[in-house]
């Protein structure tokens, strides 16, 4: 018998209540949670990085390019394990081919692929182009060569050519915040929309998953932002920790309203679902729901910065000196993306194992080999890093890597 | 125009270019004809082979046997219920042959006494009935009927008799009650036993000036809950209230 | 000739030359006994728009036999394993205390342990299968358009085209669906298509022994479901949720979900 069901039996044994006989496999496993955590990512990343170019807020000016290269490299990686999920990979280009427009799973091939080629490369593109044209006048061999190519063979560097990219970037930068907005927000709708699981639908589920989004995008960009100046020795920017601290504060307080109004809500209206769920939440979901998500991942940050932060008070309601203010900032960020991930398992994996005949309870039993283990999402979560090396080789996002244009001769 | 807009017009337009041209050799051939599916995935699904020949198909050539058999009890029980799927021995009758179950397990899935069965299915206590004896040595598999015409009502009905048996009523016998044809014993649907009424049925022995003995426990006909029938409140089978 | 004889004989033409001309046209339509004709002329080719099928299930009469989960499984070659089902039994047992049970080992195929639990009210088995919904869920959240109704009113998959991304198991509010372990790909029950194409029944509707499951042709006078629909009371499963299925109980208790 293979692995697969053998470990099926087992799971048999430990169903509560009645299941419907095909309910016994879980259908999305661990896969498929790596995926909202991961677009999840993408889009608040790059939310940030739109809080600069749109907003003005100059203290984050030094993320703005590496929330750009986080947001692609997370975009990258981002369909993989959703590829690896399928039952025949090899089919995936039907989706693009034959798409059903009933089916949000199948607009996402579209809004991927918008995100990625319209906003994020043109953006990315738009905002390096200049350097890209005076590095590869500076540079030898294949980063020269690589450099000219990313130019696509436009290298006019006057200073029209340049105000044109600046207004062209800040356009792009316009119209990304609602696509980034669509991107996870879809997310959120391809849950919320299925009527026949009473944990998923609803209305709340998109804006959810969306300020949660942002929560762990912009938590990511200040541990990389740290982690990025600790490693090249520079001193890191306070001013903007502490201003990525404040957003992620307002983030933090949006989202957690938000949950906290579908909890209530949930309870007040106690539709029938709500026997089978609570029994769910108090038995399978316990840990990663009461502790990781709640708990850990949103009280605990939320408490520590509230404190901490200076986004309600110029200098934060508790002073505390720079170095133990990083660590805060660090390991309450490190709490949310565990939060964050949490969600994302609480949703998917929490929308399975309650029965739709509300009368039983499922097991998920996480596999360590195979496409389904716990070992290849690892590799995959891990992944993106990888990639974010790479583009930071190919596209140094730092302050001091911008090349300068000499100015004209009279 | 600005060399940065041409140029990305260009990528751009022979990337979507391209896509148009992979779709018309991708797409298969029959999708979209019905809708928004391939046309040929119902051929595909029709194409299947048939396991269950059907009991048409049983009666072409075991003529004599579908002639008793559609004319007892078992009529409505396809061939393949028992004999298991034959489309194979259908088409090749000498080198495929069904199997013909013979054990007494294989009676009671359907026959066993389970309360989630309708009323009047016939089910037996497989232990209790006529144990070690293979089903079908009292009964043809293709005319089921009971060798012998049950005497009692308990033989049908031993869910009711047992619960009767063990209550103020066990001394009557069914028949107090329920006129029953003898044609009920043999084709229980065309004769169906009576029910009694109305009120006056139970007063026969429980008003107060009844003829019975004194144990019969009497109440005022009139004036007891008038607006119902006697068994509203009291299970005829099981009569006393707790 | 005068005027009126002319114009009778016009009559005459106009009404006697199509008579003989009907006549060819009709002998020549009709055959010579069986001497062109072949067996694929005898047998008109099936039809789908012609037809729009239907299910009807009378739980009461259901004992519980597992016969028909059984039948499917070897009919449709799903595994045997117990976590594939294309349909199932359950039984409910509702019990004098409030609460209800339910259960369906091995989908009831051989059959349920008898009923011992204390203080029974009511008890009865169901049968369950893919609705065919009219407006199904999983029919809408394909992205590939892998499942789909047909012209006569049955949903499918198609095998070679489903992608194996399991929206549409997520999407289907009766269990109906799973993966199959083989072909990796959506598996459910298509009222065994194959057959009805030849003019059979689906499966498990040909084993029944009493007759608990009603198969037919939705809106045509002389189909048993036409009957059965006019002469009960009809619910559906999950009604609130609009799927309008086309498997129709009666009797169906209100502790059944």
């Amino acid at each position: 018998m293979p692995p697969e069901l053998q470990s099926l039996f087992e799971v048999l044994q430990q169903v509560k209540g009645y299941v419907y006989p095909n309910e016994v496999e879980l259908q999305w496993g661990l896969l498929v949670v790596a995926y909202p955590y991961l677009t999840g990512l993408v889009a608040g990343a790059f939310i940030l990085a739109s809080l600069e170019r749109v907003f003005n807020v100059r203290e984050v000016q030094p993320t703005y390019r590496l929330s750009l290269l986080t947001a692609l490299a997370f975009l990258i990686v981002a369909p993989l394990p959703l590829l690896a999920h399928l039952g025949h990979p090899e089919r995936c280009l039907e989706m693009f081919l034959t798409p059903n427009l009933n089916s949000a799973m199948a607009m996402f091939g579209f809004v991927y692929a918008w995100y990625l080629a319209v906003v994020l490369l043109l953006e990315i593109w738009f905002d390096y182009r200049k350097d890209l044209v005076l590095w590869a006048r500076q540079e030898k061999g294949l980063t020269r060569l690589l450099h000219r190519i990313l130019t696509l063979g436009v290298t006019d560097i006057s200073p029209g050519a340049l105000s044109f990219d600046f207004r062209a970037g800040k356009f792009i930068t316009m119209i990304g915040i609602p696509s980034a907005f669509l991107l996870h927000g879809y997310v959120g709708f391809i849950f919320g929309s299925v009527k026949a699981n009473p944990w998923w639908s609803s209305v709340l589920i998109p804006i959810v998953f969306l300020f949660s989004a942002m929560v762990s995008g912009i938590a990511l960009v200040l541990v990389l932002f740290m982690l990025s100046s600790l490693v090249r020795g520079k001193e890191i920017d306070m001013p903007c920790a502490d201003k990525l601290s404040s957003f992620l504060l307002y983030a933090l307080i949006v989202d957690l309203s938000l949950e906290l109004l579908d909890f209530i809500h949930r309870l007040y209206q106690a539709e029938e679902s709500i026997k089978i769920l609570s029994q769910m939440i108090y038995s399978r979901l316990f840990l990663s729901l009461i502790i990781l998500q709640v708990l850990l991942g949103t009280l605990l940050p939320m408490i520590a910065l509230f404190l901490v932060s200076p986004a309600f008070h110029r200098r934060g309601l508790v002073q505390v000196p720079a170095e133990l203010r990083r660590l805060i900032y660090f390991a309450a960020a490190i709490c949310i993306q565990i939060g964050i991930f949490s969600t994302r398992w609480n949703v998917v994996i929490g929308g399975q194992l309650f029965s739709k005949s509300l009368r039983g309870l499922m097991v998920y039993k996480m596999e360590l080999m195979g496409l389904e283990g716990f070992f290849m999402s690892a590799l995959l979560l891990l992944l993106p890093f990888v990639v974010l090396f790479v583009l930071v080789r190919v596209l140094p996002p730092w302050p001091d890597a911008e090349a300068h244009v000499e100015p004209q001769k009279p | 125009m600005r060399p940065q807009v041409t140029r990305l017009l260009v990528v751009f337009g022979a990337a979507i270019a391209s896509l148009v041209v992979a779709r018309h050799y991708l797409i298969p051939p029959t999708f979209g004809k019905l809708g928004h599916y391939r046309a040929a995935a119902v051929d595909a699904v029709a194409a299947r082979k048939v396991k269950y020949a059907g009991h048409e198909v049983c009666a072409l050539c075991h003529e004599a046997i579908a002639k008793t058999h559609d004319t007892h009890r078992h009529r409505n029980v396809a061939c393949e219920v028992c004999h298991g799927a034959a489309a194979g021995h259908a088409d090749a009758p000498t080198e495929i042959k069904p199997p013909a179950p013979r054990l007494r397990a294989a009676c009671p899935v359907c026959h066993g006494y389970d309360p989630s069965r309708p009323t009047g299915f016939p089910q037996i206590d497989p232990v209790a009935h006529n144990p070690l004896k293979p089903c079908y040595t009292c009964h043809a598999p293709h005319a089921p009927e009971t060798p012998r015409t049950p005497e009692d009502c308990s033989a049908c009905h031993a869910e009711i008799a047992r619960t009767k048996a063990v209550s103020h009523h066990a001394a009557l016998p069914c028949t107090r009650c329920h006129e029953t044809p003898q044609k009920h014993k043999i084709n229980p649907s065309a004769g169906l036993p009576t029910k009694p009424a109305n009120r006056e049925f139970c007063g026969g022995c429980h008003a107060p000036g009844a003829p019975g003995p004194k144990e019969i426990q009497r109440v005022d006909m009139a004036t007891h809950n008038q607006r119902y029938v006697c068994w509203q409140c009291h299970y005829p089978h099981f009569p006393e209230l707790k | 000739m005068s005027d009126q004889e002319s114009q009778d004989r016009r009559t005459f033409l106009r009404t006697a030359l199509p008579a003989p001309l009907l006549l060819l046209a009709v002998a020549g339509k009709v055959d010579t006994a069986g001497t062109t004709e072949t067996e694929a002329d005898k047998k008109p080719a099936y039809q789908a728009t012609e037809h729009n099928y239907a299910m009807a299930i009378d739980p009461i009469k259901c004992i519980g036999c597992g016969r028909c989960a059984e039948a499917c499984k070897v009919e449709n070659d799903v595994p045997r394993e117990p976590f594939f089902f294309r349909t199932w039994v359950e039984r409910y047992i509702i019990q004098t205390n409030g609460e209800t049970v339910v259960s369906s080992p091995n989908g009831g195929i051989g059959g349920f342990s008898s009923a011992n639990e204390p203080g029974i009210l009511r008890t009865f088995f169901v049968p369950k299968l893919c609705n065919h919904c009219a407006n199904a869920p999983c029919v809408q959240v394909c992205p590939v358009g892998a499942t789909f109704t047909t012209q006569d009113g049955v949903v499918l998959v198609d095998q070679d085209y489903c992608l194996g991304c399991r929206y549409c198991i997520q999407a289907c509010p009766y269990g109906a669906r799973f993966l199959n372990p083989i072909t990796h790909v959506a598996d459910k029950c298509t009222f065994c298509y194959h057959r009805l194409v030849k003019g059979l029944a689906p499966a498990c509707v040909e084993v029944c022994p009493t007759q608990a499951r009603i198969f037919g042709e939705f809106r045509v006078r002389s189909s048993p479901i036409s009957r059965f629909m006019r002469q009960h009371v009809i619910q559906v499963l999950k009604a609130h949720l609009n799927t309008e299925p086309k498997v129709y109980y009666v009797n169906l208790d209100g502790e059944v979900r």
